[in-house]
Formats: structure tokens, sequence, C-alpha cells
């Protein structure tokens, strides 16, 4: 008993490094997930999702949202990986929790998924605010279709929408195309169309509008059509991924496993695609797909393997940097066409598509220009649901040293000739005026 | 002309003159002592150390010489300059300076003396101002004789003028470049007066150096011609001439075209087509000389008005083609500097980047009296004593003065030029009045004296009286008249041609006797104003000159203030941040960032790239956002301003903004220098424009600075600031030195978000980053 107690303790000792550091660029997947709930019904009303996170691993950690020992670091150390706010009626979190803190967390590099809903509180508003989502001001006001709208929808007011309008990215949403229609119920939210941090991945119909189902509307909607977005992701600059919704019964068992027909569509799906759709949602932002790295960017002369400190002008170089990508389990190896290098003064002198090995390695090999000073290697991979490559690496270029030059020049013969005879010409002529009498 | 020989040795004269070598020698060496140590105040009152900004590079290109040897200093290619086009040193630096301190070093190294790099650039000028004064000597030897030369020598051993260029630690090209000028003057000079090949090479040899020490080089290439020509107009040509200038600009020109920086440019660009002309003139003079003197007078008449026209017709066709070639360059094919050299207004109508400089302003008035002392009033004596009689030697000094005068009127910093000119024409007007003064006392103290003036005559003063104008008429007929047995006979011709001339006149000198009382008083006249000299010079040169502009002091109430920001914050940057960030600031502080910080920096104080540099004026003229977007495509991590407001320090950005506006304006239009001023006015305080006040330049100076004394009130511009209190959005503040002098900034990264838009929710108040990604900004 004593010996296994003292192992579990040495193999815990072990472990605690592995867990705290387990968030990490060599294993970029989140393990730890604190879930905020506004009511812990929902643990039980939307188990499907949490039990699918569960059952790849996750360890997630339910809290009600107004409860105060809440905390996301201790000791200056974030004690998870990921978030959950699935309390769209909180006004304030409890603990040290505020959106400033939120914001913070995702500016660490940490993932987030926040689902609003009617009536969301200004505390949900002001975290999406900060990820660049601005929902809809009305705070009473529902997505509205009468096109394209489930036609379970029993209480018809058309806000239970089928949405079929996804973002084309095998990145997000995984190979697997999502047949049925998303069902979603909810609040609309719009971005900043040159914000090239979010993006939508469910989209409204162009029939949708934003309004009080309940009222008559006095003035037109101020959110229309496709401008509408019912699911957003935002990817920062540091890589940190969030998922903003605006239902949180999208993430519901109810709405997991209800049938969908669309209005006016023949198709009749027995199982709505919310389920497939969140489950690969949570994958993205998880970290479990889309995640890059690369290597360091490699670079020497032709036919030699070490990196010089300077090249010079017309030298002929090789390029290489090795790109992998996270399968949820193991780096793998990238595979691309359109990975790009600029040899970057002010400007690209030179811009290649690396060509790939499939093993990884991309590379290419290039003539330095005819220009000296300092360049950059650049690799800028920035692709749709991937995390943003932006891998640089200085080099100085010199010109002709001043021996690298052609000693002596074919079409300038001439002259060396010249040259010489007058030289010759002088000697001779001075000897014969001095000398001859 | 050679009538008189020198008395030979073994008489009591010979004795004299012996004594008087000596004599000489032992001044010259206490001129040289002199010239050294005076220089030495900087050192005494500061510390051995590296003065203003152009000597930094220069030391930091020497410690890189002494490190990797000439080859790679030939090469070298600087990648922590100019970031990112770099420069390459080893061609576009003059090379003189630092491979002469770089030889002393390895000399002294190899002889066990193991000093510094920095100990030795710091007393190169010092030591070189010694041979400088030395050169002196031996130039007006030349012209005028010993006495004249040993006072001249004295005189610019502390002229302040070259003091302040040439103080220890002012390592700098002019250091070493007056030397090579004055000396390559010598050369020619005595060249003339002897018709020596041997001097012609060393003359062109001595061009050399000069041309690899400074581009003020140009100025011989065109003073030298304009001396021939002076003497073949004035009907003084001869053999002598022809040896003195032809060589010099064949194997001078062949000389600079191997400097890598000079290159093709010693036969492409204007300036030194006036040498190619005059050397084309002085061959068809040479001609019409020979023929005069192998053809009979008749025959000479028809053969000139046929080689005068042969020479005229390729004359003509020379300056065609020269005005072809020159015409199709935008710039008539003269550097913008030379230019601004011919027409003052030029630079500030066109260049900013040249007007921008303090040292290539106008002097004023006050500035002569400061340089050049009592000069001033000697050098129009020294004038009238080299016009009687007027040699080729002493027209030569005069056209030097005549030409330096002119270029110091436009250039302050070519003040260093008039320098020597005027302490050459002083050195002889003192003599001569010396000479005079001396000899009438003599004269009235009894007639037995007269004898012992031959004794006096070793110094071979010319004290021909004025009214002796046939002398020089006389030296000219002789000259013509000996054109053709010096053909022959050139060594004969060694001697100088004045020396014995004067001599024979000895017996005139008691037209020029004066009373008694007048002499002594007048003597004693000139040895006050000596006096006056000299108390001036060793205050210029203690107060005015000495300090090294890095290190500042101030003397108050309770006791001496010593600034050393800068060296605090390059010290701060070398140490907090990483060695291969960018520091972008105004270019002046360039060369010491990269020598002391040892930082990458995008402009310095080679002002080569006029378009880098506005980018650079432009960042600082704008807004912050727009600001941070051209430094951050230009990759800076760090912008770096001086600010003196706080301790009152006047040469600070904020008084250099305008020529930022100037210079960024020149290239990027959107930059008016109008939205800057306020009717005309350039103030800083609430009455300052928006634009002024919302610049880069305006909130990176005075950030915080409200927080100091709680009114913002400015020191330098005497007013309280506009603007107080204000967040910087894309900049924070890393670094204030001691007295606020130099502050520095960091870029902030991006925002890792893009916030929302919606603007009813009362949350937040401050806004992000525009959406508009950095990368594409219109300044790659």
């Amino acid at each position: 008993m004593m010996n296994l107690s003292r192992s579990v303790a040495l193999i815990s000792l072990f472990l605690l490094p592995l867990l705290s550091f387990s968030f990490s660029v060599d294993n970029p997947t989140d393990r730890r997930v604190l879930v905020l709930l506004d009511d812990l019904s929902l643990k039980s009303s939307h188990s499907i999702f949490f039990n699918t996170l569960k059952s790849r691993g996750f360890d997630l950690d339910f809290k009600l949202a107004e409860d105060s020992k809440l905390a996301l670091q201790r000791y200056g150390q974030y004690l998870y990986d990921g978030l959950i706010i699935f309390a769209p009626s909180t006004e304030r979190f409890g603990g040290s929790l505020d959106s400033k803190s939120i914001a913070d967390f995702v500016d660490s590099g940490r993932d987030l998924i926040l689902s609003a809903d009617t009536s969301a509180s200004d505390l949900i508003r002001g975290i999406s605010l900060e990820c660049g989502v601005d929902f809809d001001e009305d705070s009473s006001a529902m997505v509205i279709d009468h096109s394209s709208f489930s036609v379970s929808d029993v209480d018809g007011d058309h806000t239970l929408i089928a949405a079929d309008d996804l973002v084309k990215s095998h990145a997000i949403l995984g190979k697997t195309k999502i047949e049925a229609p998303v069902l979603f119920r909810g609040v609309a939210h719009s971005l900043n169309p040159t914000n090239n941090l979010v993006l939508k991945v469910l989209s409204a119909s162009p029939s949708a509008y934003s309004a009080n189902p309940s009222s008559k509307l006095s003035s037109p909607p101020q959110l229309t059509g496709s401008a509408i977005s019912l699911v957003s992701v935002m990817q920062a600059r540091n890589n940190a991924r969030v998922v903003i919704s605006g239902s949180l019964q999208l993430f519901s068992d109810k709405l997991f496993r209800s049938g969908v027909q669309k209005a006016g569509s023949p198709n009749k799906y027995e199982k709505s695609g919310n389920e497939q759709f969140v489950t690969e949602l949570s994958k993205w932002v998880f970290h479990e797909r889309g995640h890059l790295k690369a290597g360091s960017l490699v670079h020497h002369r032709v036919g030699e393997t070490d990196e010089p400190a300077i090249y010079r002008i017309k030298d002929d170089l090789e390029f290489s940097v090795e790109i992998l990508e996270w399968s949820g389990k193991r780096w793998e190896p990238y595979v691309a066409d359109d990975v790009q290098v600029q040899f970057y003064m002010m400007s690209p002198y030179v811009l290649k598509t690396l060509s790939t090995d499939k093993k990884g390695l991309f590379h290419t090999s290039f003539k330095v220009p005819d220009v000296y000073g300092v360049f950059q290697f650049k690799v800028e991979y920035e692709k749709l649901g991937y995390t943003t490559l932006s891998l640089s690496k200085q080099i100085p270029v010199r010109p002709y040293r001043h021996n690298e030059y052609e000693r002596f020049i074919p079409t300038a013969y001439p002259y060396y000739g010249a040259c010489f005879t007058t030289m010759a010409g002088f000697f001779v002529f001075s000897f014969v005026y001095l000398y001859h009498k | 002309m050679a009538t008189l020989e020198s008395p030979p040795p073994g008489t009591p004269s010979a004795m004299t003159n012996a004594f008087g070598t000596v004599l000489s020698a032992l001044i010259l060496l206490l001129i040289g002592v002199l010239a050294f140590s005076i220089r030495l105040f900087s050192v005494i009152k500061y510390e051995s150390v590296i003065h203003e900004f152009d000597p930094y590079f220069n030391y930091r290109v020497t410690q890189f010489l002494s490190k990797n040897g000439i080859y790679e200093f030939w090469n070298w290619f600087d990648d922590r300059t100019w970031y990112p086009l770099g420069r390459v040193i080893g061609g576009t630096v003059y090379p003189g300076l630092t491979l002469t301190a770089g030889t002393i070093w390895w000399a002294l190294n190899a002889i066990n003396i193991p000093l510094s790099v920095e100990t030795v650039c710091v007393f190169t000028a010092p030591v070189f101002s010694a041979f400088a004064s030395w050169a002196t000597y031996l130039l007006t030897k030349e012209v005028k004789g010993s006495g004249a030369g040993l006072a001249a020598a004295a005189l610019l051993a502390m002229v302040p003028s070259y003091i302040s260029r040439s103080v220890a630690g002012s390592y700098d090209n002019e250091a070493v470049a007056i030397f090579a000028l004055i000396f390559t003057f010598y050369l020619y000079i005595k060249t003339l007066n002897t018709g020596s090949l041997f001097y012609a090479t060393l003359n062109a040899i001595a061009y050399f150096y000069m041309v690899c020490s400074w581009g003020g080089y140009t100025f011989i290439i065109n003073l030298i011609p304009m001396h021939v020509l002076l003497c073949i107009v004035t009907g003084r040509y001869s053999p002598r001439l022809y040896i003195a200038y032809a060589p010099l600009v064949v194997l001078g020109t062949l000389l600079a075209a191997l400097v890598p920086v000079v290159g093709f440019n010693a036969v492409l660009t204007s300036e030194h087509f006036a040498s190619f002309l005059v050397f084309i003139i002085i061959h068809v003079v040479a001609l019409v000389y020979y023929i005069k003197g192998i053809l009979s007078p008749k025959m000479f008449k028809v053969a000139v008005t046929l080689v005068v026209s042969i020479g005229l017709a390729v004359c003509l066709i020379v300056v065609a083609v020269l005005v072809a070639l020159v015409a199709s360059s935008p710039t008539g094919g003269w550097s913008g500097r030379s230019l601004s050299l011919l027409d003052p207004t030029y630079a500030s109508k066109y260049i900013p980047i040249i007007a921008s400089v303090s040292e290539h302003q106008p002097p004023t008035w006050p500035s002569y009296f400061m340089d050049i002392n009592v000069l001033a009033f000697l050098v129009p004596a020294g004038i009238i004593a080299c016009f009687s009689p007027l040699s080729d030697a002493s027209s030569f000094v005069v056209l030097y003065i005549v030409m330096s005068v002119y270029f110091s009127g436009v250039m302050v910093r070519l003040m260093l030029v008039l320098a020597p000119a005027a302490c050459i024409m002083s050195g002889i007007a003192l003599s001569q009045a010396f000479d005079v003064f001396t000899a009438s006392i003599k004269y009235q103290l009894g007639r037995s004296a007269n004898s012992k003036d031959d004794a006096e005559d070793n110094t071979s003063t010319n004290n021909a009286p004025k009214d002796d104008s046939s002398s020089g008429k006389t030296d000219k007929g002789e000259e013509v008249a000996k054109e053709r047995p010096s053909k022959k006979g050139k060594k004969k011709e060694r001697e100088p041609a004045d020396k014995p001339s004067v001599k024979s006149k000895i017996l005139k000198k008691r037209a020029l006797v004066l009373p008694l009382e007048a002499s002594i008083v007048a003597l004693l006249l000139l040895i006050m104003l000596g006096a006056f000299y000299v108390i001036h010079c060793v205050w210029a040169a203690a107060e005015a000159y000495s300090a090294p502009s890095i290190v500042l002091t101030s003397q108050s109430r309770d006791g001496l203030h010593v600034f050393d920001d800068f060296r605090e914050s390059y010290a701060w940057l070398s140490h907090n941040t990483d060695v291969d960030d960018k520091v972008a600031s105004w270019w002046d502080y360039g060369y010491q960032t990269t020598a002391m910080a040892n930082r990458t920096v995008i402009v310095d104080n080679n002002t080569w790239n006029n378009t880098h540099i506005a980018t650079v004026g432009t960042a600082m003229s704008s807004p912050e956002k727009a600001a941070w977007e051209i430094f951050n495509s230009l990759d800076v991590k760090y912008v770096l301003v001086v600010f003196g407001g706080l301790i009152g320090y006047p040469s600070d950005d904020i008084n250099k903004f305008l020529w930022m506006v100037r210079i960024g304006g020149g290239v990027f239009p959107h930059i008016k220098e109008a939205d800057y001023l306020r009717d005309g006015n350039y103030r800083i305080d609430s009455e300052a424009t928006p634009t002024m006040l919302n610049c880069l330049m305006y909130k990176l100076s005075y950030y915080r600075f409200v927080e100091t004394d709680g009114k913002g009130y400015d020191r330098v511009r005497r007013t309280e600031i506009g603007k107080k209190n204000f967040k910087l959005t894309h900049f924070e503040e890393v670094f204030t030195s001691h007295h606020w002098m130099v502050r520095i900034y960091k870029l902030k990264p991006q925002k890792n978000r893009i916030r929302g838009r919606a603007k009813k929710l009362k949350l937040k108040t401050s806004s992000g980053l525009d959406s508009k990604p950095a990368k594409k900004n219109p300044w790659i």
C-alpha cells in the first residue's frame, strides 16, 4: 500500500509538469476547460455536447457564472486552457472574472466558446465586442426568416431557422460535408467586413432579418439578409481561437436530436446538422485541427550546407522550411502547394512558391537579386481556418568584393594593347632621342 | 637672377646662418608642442573621449580596420546602418583618416606600445595639427622666407578655427586634411620655385593623400589650375610652372581615381574639368614658347597666327564636348554641395538636406572674429606685402586667400580652409612689420648696425620698399629672357627665384626707415596684438571648442552640472534591446547609435539617400498611427528622440523639426510646412496648429512632460507647451534619461484582436487599431 501510494505520488510528480504545461507549443490542443453556466440544468440539457468533449479527453470544470470563487488564474498561472461561457443572461461574473480578464485570457493564446442568446446581457455583448462581434443592439430581437425556417417550428413565428450557409473550409468544419441544415434560434450579430480576423461560419439566408418577433415592425430592421451572422469564429493574431454563437439552443440536446426539414425544401433529415457542426467547430476551436507549426527557416548556398552570415549578389541559394500540422494527437507533415517565400527588402524582390516533399519539408532555390542590402526571408502563410504562420529571418546581401570582378575583360584587350604599346613606344622613342646622334 | 650666391661657408655670416637654422628648428619644435598641447584642453577638462557625431563613425571604421585588416575594410558592407539598404562603407568613405590612424595604431603596437584604438583616434588630430603648422612654415618660407614662415606656423598652431576641428577627440577628416592641404600647396610652390620633377612627384602623392582624406580636395584641383592660368595670363609662364602643373594633373588624376569613393568622378564630374582645361592651355602655351624659341621673330609671327588658330580650334572642340557632356546631366555634373558653393542660395532652394546642416550655413560676422580673430586685420597687410614684389609663390597665396574668403562666406565649415591662408598672410604681414621696425630701430641706434643687417638676412625676408615696383618688372623681364637657357640647365635653376634679387636691394632700405619712437611704439602695439591673439586662442581652445558635445556641462551657483544623458541612453540601448533591433531617430544620432549602442539605424549622418531620410522625416511629422505604420514597415522597434525642454538644451529635435518637415515634404508632398506653422511662426504653445500638436515628434518629446513641473514649461522655447495631457496609443515609453534629454519609445505590437464597432455600449472608450492590416501601407 505504501509502495503504491508512493508510486502514485511519483507518477503524479512526473505528470504535474505535463499537466501544468499541457497547453504548449508541442501540444496545442486544450485539455482543461472551464465551463461557465448561468443554470446548472444546462449541464444536462446540453449533455451530448459536453459528453463529446469529455470523450475526446477534455477535462471539463463546470461552474456557475455567479460562483464567487471563480478564477482563471492563480499565482499568475492560468488554470485552464479553454473557456466555454454558456451564461447569456449573466450580468456579472463571480470572483475576479470580468470581460477584461476574459480578453486577457484570449490574448494569452487560450480559446473561448461564447454563446449568447436572446436578451443577452451587456457583459456577454461586451466580451463579444472585444472579439470583433457586434450583437444586435435591440436585446429582444431574434433572427426571423420567413423562407428558410424549419418546418418543425411550432410557434409559427419563424424564429427556428434551418441554416445551411456554412463556410467552405475543411480546416474549420472537417472534411465530411454537413448535409442537414443547422437549427438555430437566437440573436443575430454582424461583423466588420474590414476585420480580417473574424469569419462567419454560419450565415443567415438573404431573407433573414433581425427583429422582435412578438411586436410589430415599426421601422426597417437594421440587420438583414446575409449580413447576419449566426455563428462566427475569430482567430486572434496570436492564434487564440474564439467561437461566438448567437444561440445557446444550438448546442442543446433537443436541437441535436430533432429532425429537420427546411421550409420549401423536399429534403427531410432524421437528425439536424447541429451535432456534427458543433463537434467539428469545437475540434477547430480547441486546436485539434488546422494548427500549423513551422521549424526554422533554413537557407544556404547551393552546394553548401552551412548557413552563411552574408550572401553576395547573384549567389544561388537553397531555402527550406518544415511545416507540420497538429492532428489532435501528433504532429503530421503539412501538405499544400500554396506556401510562398519572399526575399524581401521593403518589397519582395523574389516571390517563390515552395514545393513540398510530402514529408513536411517545403523547399525552393533561387538566385539572389542583383541588389545589395539587408534582406529578409519571409514566409507569411495565412490560410482560412489555419493558424497564421509569420516567419522571417534577416540576411544581408553584399556587393562584389574588389577581387570578385573579372580581372581582364575580353572586349578591353585593344585598350590593354594600346596601353602597353604606348609605353614601349615611349621607351624606344626616349632611347632613340637621347642616344641617337 | 642668380647673380648673388649665398656667402661661402666659414664666414661669420654662415655661422649666424647655422645659428638661425638651429634656432628656427627649436622654435618649430616648440610650435609643434604648442599646437599639440593647446588641443588637449578637452581631454583635461572632460575626458579622453571621441567628440560629436562624425568622429564616432570614423572611430567605428577605424576599429573595424584595426580588427579586420585593410581588405576587409575596403570591402566592408555595413548592414547596421541605413536599414534595410545597408551601406558599402569601403566604397563610400574617404579612407585617409582611418588608414592614418590605423597605421599609427599598428606601428605603435608593432613597437610594443599597446595604445587602444580610441586613444590613437583621440590624439590623431592634435598630432596632425603640429604637422600642419610645420607644413605652414614650409609653405610660407617658400613664399616670403623663414621669418614669415615661423610667424605663420605659430599663428596656425593656435588659430581657433582650426582648433575647433582638431581638438583631441575631434577625430574627423579635416584633422588630417588640413595638413594634407597645406603640404600639397607647399610642394606645389616648392616645385614652382625649383622646377624639380622630384617635388612634382611628391606633390602628386601629397595630393593623393588629400584626396584620400577629404572631399575638400576639389579646392586644390581648382585652385592650382586657377593659379596656373593666372601665371600664364600675366605672362609668368615658365618651364617651372609646367613642371609644377602637368605632372600633378596626370599623376594626381590617376591616383585620385584609385580612391574608391572618387573613382571615375576624377574624370567625370565638373569639379575636375578646370584642371583638364588648364592642362590643355598650358600645353598650347608651352608649344608657343617652344616655337618662339626655335623660329626667327619673323617666322614666329607667321607661326603664331597658325598655332593660335589651331590651338583655339582644338580648345573650342574640347570645350564643346565638355559643355555637351555637362549639359546632359541635370545638375550640370556638379554635386549638390559644390553647387551650393557656387550659388549660395542653391541648397536652400533645392536641397533642404544640405541646407539643414548647421555647418553648411553661411557664417555670421562675429564668427569671423571668433575664428580668426586679429588675423582678419593682418590679412590685408599680408596681401599688400605679397604684392611687393609679386612672385609666382606670393601670387598663389594671394589667390588662395581670395578664394577661401569667398568659400568661407558661403559655408561656415570652410572657415577651416580660410584659416591657414589667413595665418600665412598674417605671418607675412607680422614678419614684414617686425623687419621694418627692428631695422629702423637698428638704423636709428647707429649707422654701424647697417652692416650687421646682412646677417639678419638669413631669414631672407623681403623688405623691399613699396616704391620698388620696378623690381617686379625686371624680374619678369629676366625670367622671359631666361627661358631658353633654362631649358638646358634646369638644375642650375634650383635656387629660389626671389631671394637673391631681394638681397641686392638691401641698400635701398633706408627709404623705409622710421623714427625710433614710432618704431618702438608700433612694435609694442604689434606685440600687444599678438598677445591678445594668444589670449583669445587659449580661451577659445579651453572654453569654446573643447566641449565634446556628447557630454555637456553647465556651471551654476551650486556647482558644476554634468549632463551625460547621451551615453546613458546609448548604454541603455545596448544593454536592454536585442542585437538586431532597429532604432529610428533623426539622422544626427545615427553614427552615435551604431558606434555606441551597436544597434541598427535607419538613417545616419552620411546623408546619401534623401528619400530614406525623408521617410523618417515624414514619420516624425505624421500623426501617431501613420508614423507607426511607416516605422513598422521599416521593422523599427525603437524610436529615439532628443528633447532639451527640461534643461534648456537648444539643439534638440523640436528645434530641428522644421527640417524634418521640409525634407519629408520634399519627397512626400502630403507633408506641408505651412500646416506646422501658425501665421508663419513656428510655435509649440497653445497657439500651435493641430497638425503640429498631433505629430509624432511633438508627442514623443512632450509625453508626460507636464508631470515634471505641473505646467509643462519648455525652457528652450520659453513657453508652456500647447497640449499637455495626452496618451500614446501606438508607442510606449521605455526609457527617459536622467535629464530627459534622450527619450526612447518602443513601437507597440499590433493588437491581438480587432474590436467590434458598436458605439452604444458604454463599456469601452479607447478605440483599437484600425482594421486595415498594417502590412499594406503605401511606404513600401
